[in-house]
């Protein structure tokens, strides 16, 4: 049975063979690089169309039906676009850190990518620090939204980074107490490690109430930290016109959207490794038969199927709930999450040592 | 008791959460009910709700007789001029002078399609109509006289 770790396996030792190490190293580095960017760009067409898509439905509308069949193209025909478009620098605006922004949104989403782990053995980087690094890199996302927003030299742009700069500090610490609490299970912060540890039940069945709580915890901070509604203060369409990006069209703009919709989808990521399993199918007990059945699907769609079902939940959270104040975003942040976050990860941590999870 | 509001605060505000998360689930997943109306194909069976506001016509009868006494009325309500009554007097049977109108001037690319000049009239002389493909290429084709050449009021009009 073929798998995507055999594959780049064999590609590695045609390579060996082919090459000496270093260069071999070196075309495996442009591969990864070229799959990562080919991924972002699959990504951003088919993350666009189902977020139009969803919404549309859960408006009682149609959604994109022109472009191609069912409106399949649409994607095709926005980014084309966006493409020809002009990506204008205003006259007032620092030019460099202008430019400069969008490049670093996407640079950071592209350090993300790193230590996933997409399928059985099929990781770009298995960092033993995994976790502490995907928390740290997300973090520098803020400077590129402050950067934007400051260097638009426009109201709007400006309100909208300072919003994101207050809404991502605090938010990031209730995401790391969520990841922590699973952190604490496991004892590792590899992300393989994590996902080896699930072999036997995903955590969020596993660890009881807490890590469901954890849960909760995490989809409603990583929510906030990619700037999605009801958290979308950073754009606030109806508020600042467009926030942090409204200065920004052409390309540029284009690669903020795109920005957004691979930060969404790596916390997706994230959260499927941490409390879904990551490419672990799903096993029940003892039921021999059933847990090969599953087993017969390949990792990688499980590992896809659960992140589509975090981005589809995330998606859901957009198209239900109305924006928050920035004083209600920041009472829900310090009074409740965070004090609930803390007060869980002690009973995780209880549970860990008594070990009283499955 | 501070713990217990506390908690009651959360358990309420994840019920009101999940609530409208459950109404937009039924919404997506019965999305056979569609409300938009795909308007180029739809064009013959166009079917538009009675208070849609297109544009303010003057319904004539048969008889190219119209409702409008001159008053002005529709004129002091619109907010942005888009009305303009011109009047004239008339010799009526009597051998009286008479007001009645004779242009009804409307602009429709002022019109904010607000309604404030059908509710002002007191005779229900001007109506909104259903119509919305106004597009011209010339803006003086929207400069419209709602009221018919050689047109008269209606008997018994005050």
């Amino acid at each position: 049975m073929w798998s995507l770790a055999k594959i780049t396996n064999s590609i590695h030792e045609a390579l060996n063979n082919q090459f000496s190490a270093g260069w071999a190293l070196f075309f495996e580095m442009l591969m990864a690089g070229i799959a990562v960017i080919s991924l972002f760009a699959i990504l951003g067409l088919v993350l666009v169309l189902m977020e139009r898509k969803v919404s549309a439905w859960m408006q009682i509308r149609l959604g994109p039906n022109r472009v191609g069949p069912k409106g399949i193209l649409q994607s095709f025909a926005d980014t084309l676009k966006l493409l020809v478009k002009e990506g204008l620098t205003p006259g007032g605006a620092d030019k460099f850190l202008f430019n400069f922004a969008p490049v670093l949104a996407i640079i950071v989403a592209m350090l993300l990518m790193a230590p996933i782990a997409f399928a059985k053995d099929f990781q770009l980087w298995n960092l033993n620090i995994g976790m502490l690094y995907v928390s740290a890199i997300s973090s520098v996302s803020v400077i590129s939204i402050l950067m934007a927003g400051w260097a638009s030299n426009n109201k709007y742009s400006l309100m909208g980074a300072m919003r994101s700069g207050a809404q991502i500090v605090s938010y990031e610490l209730s995401a790391g107490l969520a990841i922590l609490s699973v952190v604490v299970l496991t004892g590792s912060l590899s992300l393989k490690d994590i996902i080896l540890s699930q072999q036997n039940g995903w955590w969020i069945f596993k660890g009881h109430l807490p890590v469901l709580i954890a849960f909760v915890l995490f989809m409603i901070a990583v929510t906030a930290e990619t700037n999605r509604a009801p958290f979308d203060l950073a754009e606030a369409e109806s508020e600042l016109t467009a926030g942090f990006h409204t200065e920004y069209s052409g390309m540029k703009f284009a690669l903020f959207f795109l920005a957004e919709y691979v930060n969404v989808f790596i916390v997706c990521c994230i959260g499927a490794t941490l409390f879904l399993g990551g490419w672990m199918p799903f096993h029940i007990g003892n039921w021999q038969q059933f847990n090969h059945i599953m087993d017969y699907i390949p990792s990688s769609i499980w590992f896809m199927g659960k992140t589509f079902f975090l981005i589809f939940l995330i998606m859901w959270f957009r198209w239900t709930f109305p924006r928050l104040r920035i004083d209600q975003l920041l009472t829900l942040e310090w009074k409740y999450l965070l004090p609930i976050g803390m007060i869980n990860l002690l009973v995780v941590a209880a549970m860990a040592i008594g070990g009283w999870h499955f | 008791m501070f713990i217990k509001n506390y908690f009651k605060e959360v358990f309420s505000a994840i019920r009101s959460l999940l609530k409208g998360m459950r109404r937009t689930g039924y919404y997506f997943t019965h999305h056979k009910e569609i409300i938009t109306q795909q308007y180029p194909d739809n064009r013959d069976t166009l079917n538009l709700p009675d208070r849609f506001k297109g544009e303010v016509i003057m319904p004539h009868d048969e008889k190219n007789e119209h409702r409008c006494t001159g008053c002005t009325a529709c004129e002091l309500a619109c907010p942005n001029g888009t009305i303009k009554v011109i009047t004239k007097f008339e010799i009526n049977a009597e051998g009286k002078k008479k007001k009645a109108i004779d242009k009804l001037v409307y602009h429709l690319e002022l019109c904010t399609m607000c309604n404030l000049c059908i509710v002002a009239c007191p005779s229900d002389a001007i109506v909104m109509a259903q119509t919305f493909e106004h597009s011209v290429f010339d803006r003086s084709q929207l400069t419209k006289i709602l009221n018919n050449p050689d047109s008269k009021i209606m008997e018994g009009i005050e």
